[in-house]
């Protein structure tokens, strides 16, 4: 909960102060909106990481498979001209596939989950130049119904701001983690086997079938990402398409409060840390004073800085229970 | 002042200890002679191991003083401690398994020139101290190929490698095997002859009277007693730690009934495939397994559970047989393990007691739409407190800031909700305290009286002996003999535990 707390007050200080410098550019409508929009489908594919990662693993191919489904939807829509339900079918499926064949070759094969999602992560990337030669695969202007998805807000009455949609479908998708890995029995068996899949075991509990979930859940929520990307981008290029997105991905959940160690994080934290990290590329973008080529540098040194403070919140949080203790001796 | 004869060689008068307000020492002292072997015992959280942590420069003192050779000394951190001397031996070993012997002997202090590692001489050098431990490997065999015991000796040798002239020992013996422990103490014998003080931790209380010249008792984080050599006895010991009477310690009735609730057939393990297990256990009755580190006893359980899977044989509980040999399909016949390693295999050490009680649980309790049953899980987590007498300031606490008696009283509260009608234990009283392992006992003899078959393995001989109504005895991966709880002896255990022949030959029993 602290977490939670400490990592919004993160995001509202970066808010206020890219407004004090930004000033009018920062709360546009148009510029909040897409804020907002961004945050919400890098939020999705955040909490995918979050679930990989509580189970002590992780995902590296989150960019390719995005950058695969990105690039295989409007190809199967416009070359091959395939109905909108069987192309969105099929995405699903292959993403389906994917992380399935993650967890069981991280639980059957006993393979390291790097090692895996690192090799997915050059083939998948691959594999789409190749079937798609390496050409830009985009809507040509069509399938705007489709679009909407991505591009559509709600206006929210009486004000000029609209709310975006993939921000509701996050609203979803958060809705539905939070329940999984919180009330139900999968969800707890992801927290225990993250912190001790040994006495995991012991307890009698499947933990190759929940491992497998996880990267399950990851690859749907990459392929959700990335549908949700191209839609609203309306191209995708096989080359760089999602480029880099897995640690957007990651750094959220660890920005967000995940442990790589695994058994710990919440998923509005989650969707918070996945946020600041839109929101301070959005602040080098508008505000003149920083240059926009240290764009990484800025992100990772906020990183850092946030995981930093919260291990020193944690130690003296400590420090200060052994101090109290001592007094009331 | 340096009359070494008049003042004792290492002196703690008055220390006090506090970790966040509960006192861990409370004006400790001890006394100690140069060159003698002196055991510190007492219950777990009697302050043993915060005494020697003291003592070995890893934690400061809140009050008192320190002297050696009536000299007051301060130790800051270990390097202080060891340039006094003193080298503490965990109880867990301190090696890296991955180095060869004679790096880690000289691991952090290398010789070096231009700022390359100098190996013939630290080589050489190891060579002499294997030798005052009497091992003769080369110093040049990885760590990780040495059994737990020469690892062990390995550690002592890099203890006297920094002159340590006090030696503290904390429960040497835990992993040993018997052989490996005689050989530690003819080392003890050898480093005592040499001038070498030892102080000695352990919970197994005739390796104490073996070796020890005195002994010092801490009950509750105080000084229990001092005792001299030939005060030293099994009962005289017990008494001083317990502080009450321990006559009706394992007295126990039989509640064996005639069903067979656990039947083992033609089971080989993954570590003994050459040999296959055949066992029956009846309802309400305990029956323990006995034999020397590495018998396959632990495998035994395990296969059993289904956490190592069986290469072949079948299970039957209360009759029928398990359609499949894994942990699942034998918890949900109502088989329960209490795990060797309760830290690793039986706890999810950062998380609090209800979760740990509730994870085995979920699935079986589960509601609709595969919704956890919280409710349930508190229900029977704040059952499993009752029962076991667990001592917790919340069910959320993290377990790992229990001691080890309420941790293990946890692994079994885990179980209690799935009203087990088989109980494996392995070790189930491994590093407990006296009060703790009384409740274990108790809690064993509550199942049996509901009628549970219990199964468990023990390396304490006493236990073995007092708890089973049957003996099983165990040598290299197979069953090498059974005891009667009359035939049941220390002797007659280890006769067949070494190999030795059944005085009366197992034979197979009809089911009544």
């Amino acid at each position: 909960m602290k977490k939670i707390l400490g990592i919004l007050g993160l995001l509202i200080f970066i808010c206020f102060a890219t407004w004090m410098m930004a000033e009018e550019s920062f709360i546009s409508p148009f510029n909040t909106q897409n804020l907002i929009r961004r945050s919400a489908e890098f939020g999705i594919i955040s909490i995918g990481a979050a679930f990989v990662i509580i189970t002590a693993g992780i995902d590296l191919s989150i960019g390719s498979v995005i950058c695969l489904v990105g690039c295989l939807l409007p190809w199967m829509l416009v070359e091959h001209q395939m109905p909108v339900p069987v192309a969105l079918l099929l995405v699903a499926g292959i993403s389906l596939t994917i992380g399935l064949s993650h967890g069981l070759l991280i639980t059957k094969a006993r393979l390291q989950p790097f090692v895996v999602t690192l090799c997915g992560l050059l083939f998948y990337r691959g594999l789409t130049r190749g079937i798609v030669h390496d050409q830009t695969q985009g809507f040509q202007g069509g399938f705007s119904g489709l679009r909407t998805l991505a591009t559509g807000q709600v206006p929210i009455p009486s004000t000029d701001y609209n709310i975006p949609n993939p921000c509701l479908i996050l609203v979803v998708v958060a809705i539905l983690a939070i329940i999984l890995l919180n009330c139900t029995v999968y969800g707890r068996y992801m927290l225990a086997i993250g912190r001790n899949e040994t006495a995991a075991r012991f307890s009698g509990i499947n933990t190759d079938r929940v491992i497998i979930l996880a990267y399950v859940i990851c690859a749907l929520l990459s392929g959700l990402g990335g549908m949700i990307f191209v839609l609203d981008v309306g191209s995708a290029q096989p080359v760089d398409f999602g480029n880099f997105y897995e640690l957007y991905a990651i750094a959220g959940a660890v920005l967000g409060g995940c442990s790589l160690r695994g058994g710990e994080g919440t998923i509005i934290g989650v969707v918070i840390g996945a946020a600041v990290m839109q929101v301070l590329k959005n602040t080098i973008t508008l505000v003149d004073q920083i240059p926009t080529n240290i764009e990484y540098a800025v992100i990772g040194a906020v990183i850092l800085g946030g995981v930093v403070t919260d291990e020193m919140v944690k130690r003296f949080a400590a420090k200060r229970r052994a101090m109290m203790a001592k007094n009331q001796d | 002042m340096t009359d070494h004869s008049a003042v004792p060689f290492v002196q703690v008068r008055g220390l006090t200890k506090r970790f966040s307000g509960v006192s861990a020492l409370k004006n400790v002292s001890l006394s100690i002679e140069r060159g003698e072997v002196h055991a510190v015992i007492g219950e777990n959280g009697a302050g043993k191991s915060t005494l020697m942590k003291i003592l070995a420069g890893v934690q400061r003192q809140d009050e008192g003083e320190i002297l050696l050779d009536g000299v007051p000394i301060r130790l800051n951190g270990v390097e202080q401690a060891l340039e006094q001397g003193i080298a503490l031996i965990h109880q867990e070993l301190n090696l890296a398994d991955n180095l060869d012997v004679g790096s880690n002997i000289f691991l952090g202090r290398e010789p070096k020139k231009f700022g390359f590692v100098k190996s013939d001489r630290i080589y050489r050098e190891a060579t002499q101290f294997l030798n005052m431990v009497g091992l003769e490997i080369s110093p040049r065999t990885l760590v990780s190929s040495l059994t737990i015991g020469v690892q062990q000796m390995v550690e002592i040798a890099k203890a006297l490698s920094v002159n340590a002239r006090i030696l503290i020992m904390d429960e040497p013996t835990s992993s040993l095997s018997q052989s490996e422990t005689e050989e530690l103490f003819r080392v003890i014998a050898n480093l005592k002859s040499q001038g070498v003080t030892i102080i000695y931790i352990s919970h197994r209380l005739f390796e104490i009277e073996t070796i020890a010249d005195r002994v010092t008792i801490l009950r509750d984080g105080e000084n229990a007693g001092i005792l001299s050599k030939d005060e030293i006895s099994h009962d005289s010991m017990v008494e001083a730690m317990v502080g009450r009477d321990i006559s009706k310690f394992y007295a126990r009735k039989s509640y064996t009934q005639n069903k067979t609730q656990l039947h083992v057939k033609s089971v080989r393990t993954q570590s003994w495939p050459q040999h296959t297990i055949d066992l029956k256990v009846k309802a309400g009755e305990m029956v323990g397994i006995a034999g020397l580190v590495g018998a396959g006893r632990t495998e035994l359980l395990r296969a059993i559970f289904g956490v190592d899977k069986a290469l072949s044989g079948s299970i039957f509980v209360s009759g029928k047989e398990l359609t499949s040999l894994n942990c699942r399909t034998a918890i949900n016949a109502g088989i329960a393990m209490v795990p060797e390693d309760r830290k690793n295999e039986g706890l999810i050490l950062e998380t609090g007691m209800r979760n740990n009680i509730g994870l085995p649980g979920l699935d079986q309790h589960r509601k609709a739409w595969l919704f956890a049953n919280t409710r349930r899980e508190k229900a029977d987590s704040e059952r499993s407190t009752q029962q076991m007498r667990i001592k917790t300031s919340s069910d959320s606490q993290q377990v790992r800031y229990l001691s080890g008696g309420n941790q293990q009283k946890v692994v079994i509260g885990k179980w209690l909700s799935m009203n087990p009608t088989v109980l494996l234990l392995d070790e189930p009283t491994r590093g407990v305290d006296i009060g703790a392992k009384q409740e274990i006992y108790r809690l064993m003899e509550e199942l049996a009286a509901k009628g549970v078959a219990i199964l468990f393995v023990s390396s304490e001989m006493e236990e073995v002996i007092s708890m089973s109504d049957r003996v099983l005895v165990m040598h290299e991966g197979r069953i090498s003999g059974e005891l009667s709880r009359n035939d049941a002896s220390e002797e007659a255990i280890m006769h067949l535990a070494t190999g030795g022949r059944a005085a009366h030959p197992i034979e197979p029993k009809e089911d009544q």
